[in-house]
Order: C-alpha cells, then sequence, then structure tokens
C-alpha cells in the first residue's frame, strides 16, 4: 500500500491537471522549470539593454546588443585581432601550463613533509595574501612589455592556489592508509603510486580549476595594464575612439574565451573528482 | 611524539624561514652592490629604506591613500547593500534560489577585470570607474554566500519556531540570521578583500590618482627605488585591512 501512494498521487494530479485552465498550467510548468523564468530573466536584461542603448544613451558611450552580436564579424575582420586573440590565448595557455607544473612540485614538495610544510606554509599564505597588482609594473619592467610579462603575472596569480590545494589534499590522506601501505611492505615510491597519487587527484583537479580562474585574471589584468599585440590593445585602442560596438565585441569574444577554458577545468574537476563516491 | 621533539621541530622551522628572508635580503644586496644589477631595475635595500621613511615622514602618501581608500569604502558599501538585500529577496523562495542562482554563479566565473574598460569608456579615468569595478567584483561573493546563508538553513528550525508562535521579525532575527550570519560574514569578507584588490588593480591600469596610480607614475619616471617604498607601502595597508576584515569576521561569528 505504502508503494502504491506515489503512484495514486502522480494518476490524480494528472487528473487534476487535465481539469485546470491552460493560465494555471502555464504557472505550474513555470514552478517546475524555474530555468524558464532564468531565461526570462536574461531576455529581459538584454531587452533593457537594448531599450537603453537606442533611446536613452549617447551611442558614444553604449550600443545595442543586436548591433554588438552584428559587430563581432567587424571586430574579427579588425586587422591583428585574430592574432591578438592568438597571442592572448597562448599566454594563458602557457601561464596555466606553467602554474600547473611549478605548482604541483612545490605543492608535493611542501606538503608531503611534515617540517617543509610547517617551515614553508606560512611564507606560502604570506605571499599568496599580497595584492600582486601592485607589483605589476616590477613585472613589466623585468619581463618587458610583450607576452612574457603576461605569462609571468599569470603564473604568478595561478600557482598559489594550486600549490594550496594540492598541500591540503596531501594532508588530508588518512594516516591509517599510509601506515597500513607500509606496515604490508610499500616502498617510498609505491606509497606515492598507490595512495597519495589517487587520494590528491580530486584536489589536483580542484586546484587547476582555482589555478585557471587566477591565470585569467593575472593575464588579462597584465594585458589591460599594457599590451603591444595582444587584447589590450585593442580593448584601449577600441576605448579611446569610443567604439562601444566593437569593445562590447571584442569583451564578449574574451569572455567567452574565458567561460570555455573554466568550463573544461570544472569538467575535468567533476570526471576525475568522483573516483572515491563510485 | 612527545613534547621536546615538537618543540625542537617549531625551532627548527623558524629557523630556516629566518635563513630564507637573510638569504633574500643578502641575495639583494649582493645584487645590487656587487654584481653590477642596474639600479634602475632593482634598487640598493638601503636607498628603498630611505624613500620608505621620506614617503612616511614627508605625508606625500595621504592624498593618494585617501582616494583610494574612499572608493574602496563606496564600493564596498554599496555591493554589501546590493548584495545582501538581493540574496535575501532571493533567498525567500526555494523557486527563486533555484532560478537564479546559477546565473549568478555563472556570472561570477567570468573574470569581471574585462568590465574595466568599459566602465572606463562609461564613467572615466575619475574615480568613479574604480567604485564601478569594486562594486561588481565584491557583489557577487556577497549575494551568493547571503543566498547560501539564508537559504540554506535547516527547515526543521524553522517549522520548530513556527509551531512554537514565532513572529516573522522573531523568526529572522532569533533563527534565520544566527545561522545565516558566519557565512554572510564569509562572503563579505571575500568581498572585501576582491574589491581591494580591484580598486588597486584598475588604478594601477587607468586612473588619475591614487596608490596604484603612483606606484605606475614611479615606474613611468623609472624613480624604481621609490617605486618600492610605495610597493611596500601598499602592501602593508592591504595586508593590514585582510587582517582586521579577518579580526571582524572572527569576531562576528561568536
Amino acid at each position: 500500500m505504502m508503494l502504491d501512494a506515489p503512484g495514486t498521487v502522480a494518476r490524480m494530479s494528472g487528473a487534476a491537471r487535465r481539469a485546470e485552465p491552460p493560465g494555471r498550467r502555464l504557472m505550474r510548468a513555470l514552478r517546475r522549470r524555474p530555468g524558464i523564468a532564468r531565461l526570462g530573466a536574461i531576455a529581459a536584461l538584454f531587452g533593457l539593454w537594448e531599450i537603453a542603448a537606442r533611446y536613452w544613451v549617447d551611442p558614444m558611450f553604449l550600443s545595442p546588443p543586436s548591433r554588438v552580436i552584428g559587430a563581432i564579424q567587424t571586430v574579427f575582420q579588425t586587422r591583428g585581432v585574430p592574432a591578438a586573440l592568438q597571442i592572448t590565448f597562448w599566454e594563458l595557455a602557457v601561464a596555466f601550463a606553467l602554474s600547473v607544473v611549478i605548482g604541483l612540485a612545490v605543492g608535493l614538495a611542501v606538503g608531503l613533509s611534515r617540517f617543509s610544510h610547517r617551515t614553508f606554509m606560512p611564507i606560502i599564505f604570506l605571499l599568496y595574501g599580497t595584492p600582486q597588482v601592485t607589483i605589476l609594473p616590477l613585472f613589466i619592467l623585468y619581463f618587458g612589455i610583450g607576452p612574457a610579462s603576461k605569462i609571468a603575472f599569470g603564473v604568478s596569480h595561478g600557482i598559489f592556489p594550486i600549490i594550496v590545494t594540492i598541500v591540503a589534499g596531501v594532508q588530508n590522506i588518512k594516516p591509517i592508509l599510509m601506515v597500513s601501505a607500509r606496515s604490508m611492505g610499500a616502498n617510498r615510491w609505491q606509497i606515492f603510486r598507490w595512495v597519495i597519487f589517487p587520494h590528491m587527484i580530486p584536489s589536483f583537479f580542484a586546484g587547476m580549476r582555482l589555478g585557471m580562474t587566477g591565470v585569467l585574471l593575472g593575464v588579462l589584468l597584465a594585458e589591460l595594464y599594457v599590451s603591444t599585440a595582444g587584447i589590450g590593445y585593442f580593448t584601449t585602442l577600441f576605448t579611446q575612439n569610443f567604439d562601444p560596438t566593437k569593445l562590447l565585441g571584442l569583451i564578449s569574444l574574451l569572455a567567452a574565451m574565458a567561460i570555455v577554458l573554466n568550463e573544461f577545468v570544472r569538467r575535468a574537476e567533476v570526471r576525475f573528482g568522483r573516483w572515491r563516491e563510485a | 611524539m612527545n613534547g621536546r621533539s615538537t618543540r625542537r621541530d617549531r625551532i627548527a622551522s623558524r629557523l630556516v624561514q629566518l635563513a630564507f628572508l637573510v638569504v633574500l635580503m643578502t641575495l639583494w644586496y649582493l645584487a645590487t652592490t656587487k654584481w653590477g644589477v642596474s639600479h634602475l631595475l632593482l634598487p640598493n635595500p638601503a636607498r628603498v629604506y630611505d624613500e620608505l621613511r621620506d614617503v612616511l615622514g614627508s605625508g606625500e602618501f595621504v592624498p593618494d591613500l585617501k582616494i583610494t581608500l574612499t572608493e574602496l569604502a563606496v564600493a564596498f558599501a554599496l555591493s554589501s547593500v546590493g548584495g545582501i538585500t538581493l540574496g535575501y529577496v532571493l533567498s525567500r523562495s526555494q523557486y527563486l534560489i533555484r532560478a537564479f542562482e546559477p546565473l549568478l554563479a555563472g556570472v561570477y566565473s567570468i573574470p569581471i577585470i574585462l568590465f574595466l574598460p568599459l566602465y572606463v569608456l562609461f564613467f572615466g579615468l575619475g574615480p568613479a570607474s574604480k567604485i564601478a569595478l569594486g562594486t561588481t567584483i565584491s557583489f557577487f561573493p556577497i549575494v551568493l554566500n547571503t543566498i547560501a546563508g539564508f537559504g540554506y538553513v535547516d527547515r526543521i528550525y524553522v517549522v520548530a519556531a513556527r509551531s512554537m508562535g514565532a513572529s516573522d521579525f522573531q523568526l529572522f532575527r532569533w533563527v534565520l540570521l544566527p545561522a545565516a550570519l558566519p557565512v554572510i560574514l564569509t562572503g563579505l569578507r571575500m568581498g572585501f578583500t576582491v574589491a581591494l584588490l580591484s580598486i588597486l588593480g584598475s588604478e594601477t591600469i587607468a586612473s588619475l590618482a591614487g596608490l596604484g596610480h603612483r606606484i605606475v607614475h614611479l615606474a613611468e619616471a623609472m624613480e624604481t627605488a621609490r617605486m618600492f617604498a610605495y610597493i611596500a607601502f601598499a602592501v602593508a595597508i592591504a595586508a593590514s585591512l585582510n587582517v582586521i576584515v579577518t579580526m571582524l569576521e572572527a569576531k562576528g561569528r561568536r
């Protein structure tokens, strides 16, 4: 009888739904799918933007989304923009790869020994906590105004969250697992391969996601600060020319790039972070 | 492990930290005096110290600091009022949470620093564009944490309070607020930190005044020693603000 109950309810509500007026049925469908309300809100925002840009705001400062979407193609055809996007993408990729490699090495070195953990973690937290934007001019001074300074600045933002999550992941391994592996005669490499490594994977991917956020921030900050060929050059150009259509188009392209990169790393985190639950 | 050996360990790690600092300073000193690194790239530590004393003594930093702190205060006030209000309103219905939380979290994952050129176009080079950027960036952690704080209060407490006859205000004051406060305070601290970062960053990128602007100005004038002094000053200000905010958060949690 208990098993039967949900079915009865479903049948009853099915009958009730057929008797409802269509307006109420729409409301009910909306209630069950919050996604529709979300899309509605997004559409309303875009509508407001369109109206504001067409009728209220000076076209020197804001242009409507309909024109921006059309302008993305013109942005692509502007001389130098595809190359600039490519350069920015490479800066992001190289900075991210370097952050992951260095962060992993430092994180393991610091996390695997109690002594180095106690000694170096305060230093790492201190560096992580300092606002690195204040030393952005130094990066330009040392690495020049080309891609090298953007990569270095991106690494300086991406590396610390990776180190901190790797260390936390290594530290969170239950000591009993290490002890039992050792008592069953595992050597150092075997402990690393079969105990530490699998336990590290979830925090490794969590760190990669945070590191990607940091790298995006660092590279884009440095690009916006000074740039000769990257994307920052064109944002400055479009701003100074009061060309909001192209500026908004370029910003949407960059935002799309950031969303794709973030989503890529987030998917990897979900995919590889789940082994323990399975 | 007994007490003595942990104590010896702690002393050893302090010593290594100290040695790390000493080696760093020595290398810096040797690089500038013996190895002939240009003072335009790396100024002598003694000169940086002199410049820092001059900056602090002459009070030259006051106008810039005032501008940066004003921008920070306005941006943080706007984003915390807006973020907590919107977060509370959304958190009152599971439906609204499910509809809008993913939207806010999605926008939060875009690097909002990208809006800076746009804000410079809208609001000019003055403080307004920095305030706008700081507000936008700090709004998201605050609103998301407010939703998380108010929206996921255990229903049992709410039902229990209601069945004992609590009014709306009593429910808010004695159930929802105490349950949500720690999460909201964390959001406020995160918001404050990113607001400070983004304001310093946007001053560095495009501005007329402020600490970030002063550092860039000195970099462009190749006055590296004074720039190092200002960087040390800005880092110290940021660090002490962050310590104060963390302490306030810990205090508010109790």
